[in-house]
């Protein structure tokens, strides 16, 4: 049986045509509305690669039945900025070389917005706990928890 | 449609009365795998996720005791208020998954699945928690140990939901603890809840991944409640020592793609120990 529903994506109102019952959010964000950024991975939750917000919390949207999250509001890495005018995060994650692969870096940068809305002078026990669904097999983690530190300092400075 | 996301009960008990066989999804975070893998296939989805009578929670002080909606999400319960009154139960869901996890899984959902590893379950046996059904038949109530009856087998009918469960307020100390092959995002090897009831002057112990269901360790509890002074606090190293044995005997562990029976069953006289230890800090 095919279904017709209207998801809300990054503040716009998109129609989904034709769907089988059981898609994931991640695959009909792939593969129904071109949205790239949500990187498909595990399939299981285990590597946070797909990770998006779903009404503002950190979820993995291989995990979330795309036809479930109608009246959502769902944010991917594609309506955190517009191309060339990174948010402070994503320019924290390059200044800080928390970049390698690049694989799993959109279901970080969704982490750590999350984590910093809540925290925002997280410890580093904390950071840790706040990315332990999200799987990196570059980096060692050490520069990503930089990048954290660094956004939460100049978020810090700034508000100073 | 195929798929109803429910906003009230009644709305969910009326789209499964019309088809008892549908999907309950709830956080989705065990139907999905098995639908993203292949395991499951489905025409009809009932989403009980957004019912508000499923995701709410009540305190009961003149009874102690919480009383969670199915759909309440490990992400509340590890946090306070719940956290302060359901205190192993918050330390188990905080080590459910990772957040993104936490973020969906239902206490509803961890009971309903009723894997032997259920992180979620071990504490509501050690808790004899109430488990309360619904469906458009009518209502029954179900004690936790009762409902799971096998690996992944359980009391639930066609068409049934578990409405909530109710879960007396910690009425001394209380902990879980969990062994598995990393910190974050793991299934345990081993699981253990031990909950003092100081009233009563008793201990309960469950052990969950050592068995097809949850269990409980009888024997090791009548040693702790004939040798452990509760209110002092007080176990001599002796009365520690026999209360690991004994649960380690209560295991009933299998060898599997996580872990061997052998190890299994030394982890549960390591965490049972150190959890009476814990509880009875005095010697
Ligand atoms: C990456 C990952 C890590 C995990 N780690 C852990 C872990 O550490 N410990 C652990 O215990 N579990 C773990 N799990 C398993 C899972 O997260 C839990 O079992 C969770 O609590 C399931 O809840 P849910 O709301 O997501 O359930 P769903 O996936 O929505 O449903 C699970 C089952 O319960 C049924 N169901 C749900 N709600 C109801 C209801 N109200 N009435 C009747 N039936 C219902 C569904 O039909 C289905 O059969 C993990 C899962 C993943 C993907």
């Amino acid at each position: 049986m095919s279904e017709q529903y209207t998801l809300r994506v990054n503040g716009a109102d998109r129609p989904v045509q034709d769907a089988w019952v059981g898609e994931s959010l991640l695959y009909v964000l792939r593969e129904r509305l071109g949205l790239l950024a949500a990187k498909g991975a595990c399939e299981q939750g285990e590597c946070g690669s797909c990770s998006v917000l779903v009404d503002g919390e950190v979820v993995c949207s291989c995990l979330v039945l795309a036809a479930s999250a109608v009246g959502q509001e769902i944010t991917t890495v594609e309506g955190l900025a517009e191309p060339g005018a990174p948010t402070d995060v994503q320019q924290a994650y390059v200044d800080a070389g928390a970049v390698q692969c690049g694989f799993c870096t959109p279901g970080l940068i969704m982490a750590t917005h999350a984590l910093l809305e809540r925290t925002a002078a997280p410890s580093e026990l904390e950071i840790r706990e706040a990315l332990s669904g999200n799987v990196c097999r570059c980096t060692g983690y050490g520069r990503i928890i930089e990048a954290v530190q660094q956004v939460a300092a100049r978020r810090g400075e700034a508000g100073r | 449609m195929s798929v109803v996301v429910a906003d009230s009960l009644e709305q969910a008990l009326d789209a499964l009365a019309a088809a008892p066989h549908a999907t309950v999804l709830a956080g989705g975070t065990d139907v999905m795998v098995e639908l993203n893998l292949g395991h499951r296939r489905t025409d009809a989805v009932v989403a009980v996720a957004r019912v508000p009578e499923l995701c709410s929670w009540t305190y009961d002080a003149r009874r102690a005791t919480v009383r969670l909606g199915a759909a309440v999400r490990y992400a509340e319960i590890h946090a306070d208020p719940l956290a302060a009154w359901l205190p192993a139960l918050a330390q188990a869901g905080r080590t459910v998954g990772s957040p993104q996890i936490r973020a969906a899984a239902t206490v509803g959902g961890n009971l309903a699945t009723s894997s032997p590893a259920g992180d979620g379950i071990t504490v509501l046996a050690a808790l004899d928690a109430t488990v309360h059904l619904v469906s458009s038949a009518g209502r029954r109530d179900v004690p936790v140990g009762q409902f799971t009856v096998g690996p992944k087998r359980n009391v639930l009918a066609p068409g049934e939901l578990i409405e909530a469960i109710t879960v007396p307020v910690a009425r001394g100390w209380q902990g879980f603890s969990k062994v598995g092959v990393r910190n974050a995002m793991v299934i345990a090897t081993a699981n253990a809840c031990l909950a003092v009831d100081e009233p009563a002057g008793s201990v309960a112990l469950a052990l969950g991944s050592v068995g097809p269901v949850i269990l409980r360790c009888p024997e090791a509890e009548a040693i702790a409640a004939a040798q452990c002074d509760v209110a002092a606090r007080r176990a001599s190293p002796a009365t520690v020592a026999a209360f690991a044995e004994a649960a380690m005997a209560a295991a009933r562990p299998i060898d599997d793609h996580r872990s061997t029976a052998a190890y299994r069953r030394h982890a549960v006289r390591v965490m049972a120990g150190r959890l009476l230890r814990r509880a009875m800090p005095h010697e």
